[in-house]
Order: structure tokens, then C-alpha cells, then sequence
């Protein structure tokens, strides 16, 4: 996939410095909208309690500037340090998107926390997040291994 | 134990932009999704050849509350959840996002935004599913 996006002379640094610099923003982004805050998350989803919506101005705010961004990237043909974009090809809506939304969901109701903010949280040392993160990274390799 | 969080709708539009911005950026120089399951995913399954740009992302992802910390002071985050809880909702999160191939932010920030029909889906049903959870925890056996 990757391996052949090294034809041209571009240091091999450049990926994981932008990525790095993807990453901080990121992380920023989570802590300035205190959606690094499982409570927060949780009480998004608590409809009919404690309801805040704050998660979908996140959301909203996010959206815009992707969809904004990616309208004046994408037609360039090609991002800066590697050789071509890569966009999910799948279109079709199968079990196995559905499922794994559906198990993905009921996780992130029963404690607030997505991958994102889960990984931003191990800063800030709690035993919790480590609980969290041992189990999170277990199920994502259980599963990659039970399928490949 | 459910406690009140005050509605932040600025700091949530700022913070959402940044999110964004970090979603155009990798586009714009890598050519990649910022889908944090993907990009988690992609480090610990079979060898990869590109490990080393997912594990700078997430390397900044942790480090940007420590920047926080240094320059404003302390980030504070409460935790309801229990060990056991916890360790479910773990499973339950990394393999649900490996399963469905991505999360709030591949599917939910960078797919939507792309008018993706699968994340369509997929947003809708984690989004149901994490409602009618927090629903039955905290009304129904609370």
C-alpha cells in the first residue's frame, strides 16, 4: 500500500512529522472541548437525564472544517509526502459495519470514552484510562487476529 | 455519580475546528483518514510497513494534554465507571471499531464529511447504541 509512495525523494521523515503535528492538533482539539472528559461524553448520550449536548457542536465544528477541507484537497490529485490519498473503497452496508458500530456504541455508553480521548487521557495518569486502554488495545487485537 | 456538565457550545466549535483542522492536515500531507481506531488498529495487527507515522500520531495525541498541562494548568476528567466496567467497555470499543472499521472520528468526522453512506450508518447505530446504554445504566438498573 504505502511501501510504493517512496518513489520520489521526499525525506522519510516528512510522514511521521505531519502525522505528529496531526496528532498534537487532535489532542488539542479533545482537551479545549473537553470531550477528553468521559462525564462529558456520557452526558451527551443521557438524552432523557443529564443531557449536553455540547458533543454535537464538536461534531458540528469538526464536520465543517473537514468537509470544507477535504473539498479544496482532494481535486489536487495527490497530498504533499506520499503518493496518493487513501479513501476507503468499501460502499456496501454489511453485518459486520452494523455489528461492530452496535458493540462499539454500547462500549462507549458504558464508560464515555472513544479511542481519541481514551489515548489523549493516558497523559494524564490514571489508573482508570490504563484499565480502559489495556482492554480497548486487547479487543482491537483479538479481533484483528480472530479474522486474519 | 451522573453529574452535571455545563452545555460549552464555544469551546466545543473551537475544539471541533481543531479536530478538523488535524483531519485536513493528514489528508492534505499523508493522503490519510484521521480515524484514531484505524490508525490504533493499523499498530497492532500483522506487521505493517507504516508503523512509525501511527505511532507519531498518537504519540501527539498523548502529548497534547501534557502541553496543556504545562502551559494552563491541570485537565481534569471524571471517570464514573468502575474496573470491571471499564475492562468491558474497553473490549467492547476495541473490538467493535476494528469490526466496524472505525470510530467517532474515522467514520463519525472524516467519513461524514465525505458523505459516506457507511458512516452514515455507522454513526447513526454507535450513536443509538450509546444512548440506549447510558439509558439502561443510568435510568433502568441505576
Amino acid at each position: 500500500m504505502s511501501d510504493t509512495q517512496t518513489a520520489r525523494p521526499v525525506s522519510t521523515l516528512a510522514l511521521p512529522l505531519a502525522a505528529l503535528g496531526a496528532g498534537l492538533i487532535f489532542g488539542l482539539g479533545l482537551v479545549i472541548s473537553d470531550m477528553i472528559n468521559p462525564a462529558k461524553v456520557l452526558n451527551f448520550l443521557d438524552v432523557a437525564g443529564t443531557w449536553d449536548p455540547s458533543l454535537a457542536f464538536v461534531m458540528g465544528g469538526a464536520m465543517g472544517v473537514t468537509a470544507l477541507g477535504y473539498r479544496l484537497i482532494l481535486p489536487r490529485g495527490k497530498p504533499l509526502f506520499a503518493g496518493s490519498f487513501s479513501l476507503p473503497t468499501a460502499r456496501q452496508l454489511d453485518p459486520r459495519l452494523i455489528g461492530g458500530a452496535a458493540l462499539f456504541g454500547a462500549g462507549w455508553g458504558l464508560a464515555g470514552f472513544c479511542p481519541g480521548p481514551a489515548l489523549s487521557a493516558a497523559a494524564l495518569g490514571m489508573g482508570e484510562v490504563y484499565i480502559f486502554l489495556i482492554a480497548m488495545l486487547a479487543g482491537m487485537g483479538g479481533w484483528r487476529w480472530l479474522v486474519k | 455519580m451522573d453529574a452535571v456538565t455545563p452545555f460549552t457550545p464555544v469551546s466545543a466549535l473551537i475544539g471541533g475546528a481543531l479536530i478538523g483542522l488535524s483531519a485536513v492536515w493528514l489528508m492534505a500531507a499523508n493522503g490519510r483518514i484521521a480515524g484514531i481506531s484505524g490508525i490504533t488498529g493499523g499498530l497492532i495487527g500483522p506487521a505493517v510497513p507504516d508503523r512509525l507515522w501511527r505511532l507519531a500520531f498518537v504519540a501527539g495525541l498523548i502529548a497534547a494534554p501534557l502541553i496543556v498541562m504545562l502551559a494552563a494548568g491541570p485537565v481534569e476528567i471524571s471517570i464514573q465507571a468502575g474496573p470491571l466496567t471499564l475492562i468491558a467497555a474497553g473490549l467492547l470499543v476495541g473490538a467493535g471499531t476494528q469490526m466496524g472499521s472505525g470510530c467517532t472520528s474515522g467514520h463519525g468526522v472524516c467519513g461524514l464529511s465525505l458523505f459516506s453512506p457507511r458512516s452514515l450508518a455507522s454513526v447513526a447505530v454507535f450513536m443509538a447504541a450509546g444512548a440506549a446504554t447510558v439509558f439502561v445504566t443510568r435510568h433502568l438498573i441505576a
